[in-house]
């Protein structure tokens, strides 16, 4: 691999053994996966931030790093915690673990992520981290990356933990994968049939595609949906989240729609063709036989202020029965105090609850053994990560379990 | 007589040991106890054994991603391999190397190595003797 003399200096420990390690990683990566080069990065997502995934190891690991001195060079968010990092005993989680999560966040605050003050989001672009067209960022977190795709057009690979951090501390990642225009072609057209309303069809859609196209590159046509439509941002979130759980698609195009797909044509010779006739496959693979429900989840990946705004709706002037959260970013659940429609969810029983994802939480723990989950990948990570049985209906649906029969 | 193979530096060092030799990936979360260095991962062909102190030979990493820690933690608890050798490395066991600060190379032919042999790794080389 060529590096630069600069890079070569922080390789052989010019700039500290911490940065050392970043390098070392970032190179190792990049020969792994035949990169001929390093490339600058905007920005990077790190995931790998729940105290229940990484553990004591990982966050002894982390702390050491700090401690060597690692200091992030570029912008760095933070994917979610296990808890809310304020209202966690309201959740139900104890004292112990609130503090293993909170030292976790600690020791990324003191390597510099997010100016000292991350917001933990898997949704980094709804609150200020939005790469623009063709830049190139490290972004774990495989919705994000997804995301950062698709919609916006930048190039990232979908980096991991610690790799993500050592992107961090050099400002720069191995260029292969997403960021080499020859990858970036559509590999086979998907063309959907079925009819297409709600988010979760988005979401069931995605899991329908991801778990047929795996990591190839698909490209929509057909799909019922404009630029600047209401929620058309968050039906491209749902559907590429899915597809990213239930397949490994980093990158998707939708024609008329996605940047790169407006600006040229992106769909490969030879490339095949997937019809979508149903949706139905994709809910009935979230599906356990559960009559009663003990939660409802929101907020997979993390909601939008309008996505909050339509649940209040639907809630006002009812009362539920069991539980609903909605998972967001902290300055997302601000602004929806401000507007007036946490009130709304509060009043009918639900909460906002920042900072967390559900995949990622003890949620057996908390006392929850059925899950009703608008988004697939939530329940999907519920199911294969959290150890409990889910329903994955429409948002309408999923209240109708939850709501007070009256 | 000594057999020498060069490889790719995955985490470059100087280490000695003997092979613990494993046919099958090696996922480190969920299939090796961070705490004693066992391998708990049923009908994992190295079962029972302690990868501690040895030259651990496999094809690749498997599995979850946070296995890179449980490397991290083997090398903290003083139980970690002397060094590492896959025939194709990727991410997870990599980053567990160069964090735990274990010798790794990689692109080594790890079917002509068995469980036993005297195995010296220095940088991209690897030379094997023979054992018993």
């Amino acid at each position: 691999m060529q590096l630069t003399d600069q890079e070569r200096a922080w390789l052989a420990g010019e700039a500290g053994p911490a940065t050392k390690r970043a390098m070392e990683i970032v190179v190792a990566l990049g020969q792994i996966y035949h990169a001929e080069r390093l490339i600058p990065v905007a920005s990077v997502q790190i995931s790998g931030v729940s105290y229940r995934n990484i553990g004591a190891a990982g966050l002894d690991f982390l702390a050491n790093w700090a401690a060597e001195g690692a200091r992030v060079r570029v912008p760095t968010t933070l994917n979610p915690t296990a808890n809310d990092l304020q209202i966690w005993s309201e959740q139900g989680f104890d004292a112990g673990f609130a503090a293993k999560q909170q030292a976790v966040v600690d020791v990324f605050v003191q390597m510099g992520v997010g100016d000292g003050h991350p917001v933990p989001t898997c949704a980094p672009y709804l609150v200020g981290n939005a790469p623009g067209l063709g830049e190139h960022v490290a972004w774990a977190e495989s919705s994000a990356v997804s995301y950062a795709n698709s919609v916006l057009g930048a190039r990232t690979n979908r980096e991991g933990g610690p790799g993500a951090v050592a992107a961090a501390l050099v400002g720069r990642t191995g260029a292969y994968g997403m960021h080499l225009n020859a990858n970036r072609q559509a590999t086979v057209r998907v063309e959907v049939r079925a009819q297409l309303q709600t988010l979760s069809d988005y979401s069931a859609l995605g899991a329908i595609v991801g778990q047929r196209v795996r990591k190839q590159v698909p490209y929509f046509a057909g799909l019922p949906l404009e630029r600047d439509a209401p929620l058309w941002q968050e039906k491209l979130k749902a559907l590429g989240a899915a597809m990213a759980a239930a397949g490994a698609v980093a990158l998707y195009h939708v024609e008329d729609v996605t940047p790169e797909a407006r600006a040229a044509p992106v769909l490969a010779d030879g490339a095949g063709t997937l019809v979508i006739d149903h949706l139905m496959p994709g809910y009935a693979m979230l599906n356990d036989p559960v009559e009663h429900i003990d939660l409802v989840w929101v907020g997979c990946p993390h909601a939008s202020l309008a996505e909050i705004a339509r649940v209040a709706e639907a809630l006002r002037g009812k009362q539920l029965r069991v539980p609903l959260w909605i998972t967001c970013a902290r300055p997302i659940k601000e602004a929806a105090i401000a507007q007036g429609v946490a009130a709304d969810i509060e009043a009918a029983g639900g909460r906002l609850i920042a900072d967390a994802c559900m995949a990622i939480a003890p949620v057996r723990d908390l006392g929850f053994t059925s899950v009703a989950a608008v988004s697939a990948k939530g329940a999907f990570y519920l199911r294969n990560l959290a150890g409990v049985k889910t329903r994955f209906a429409t948002l309408d649906d999923c209240l109708a379990l939850a709501l007070q029969e009256t | 007589m000594a057999n020498v193979f060069v490889g790719r530096v995955i985490k470059a060092g100087v280490a000695e040991g003997d092979a613990l030799v494993s046919s099958e990936p090696i996922g480190f979360l969920g299939g090796v106890d961070g705490e004693t260095g066992i391998v708990t991962e049923r009908e994992h062909p190295l079962e029972g054994r302690c990868i501690a102190g040895t030259v651990l030979v496999f094809p690749t990493g498997k599995g979850s991603t946070v296995g890179s820690y449980i490397l991290y933690q083997l090398a903290v608890n003083g139980l970690a391999p002397a060094a590492i050798i896959n025939a194709e490395s990727e991410p997870i066991v990599a980053l567990g190397a160069i964090i735990g600060d274990i010798p790794m190379v990689d692109q080594i032919p790890t079917d002509e190595i068995r469980t036993g042999d005297r195995v010296r790794i220095d940088g991209a080389r690897v030379t094997v003797w023979r054992g018993g």
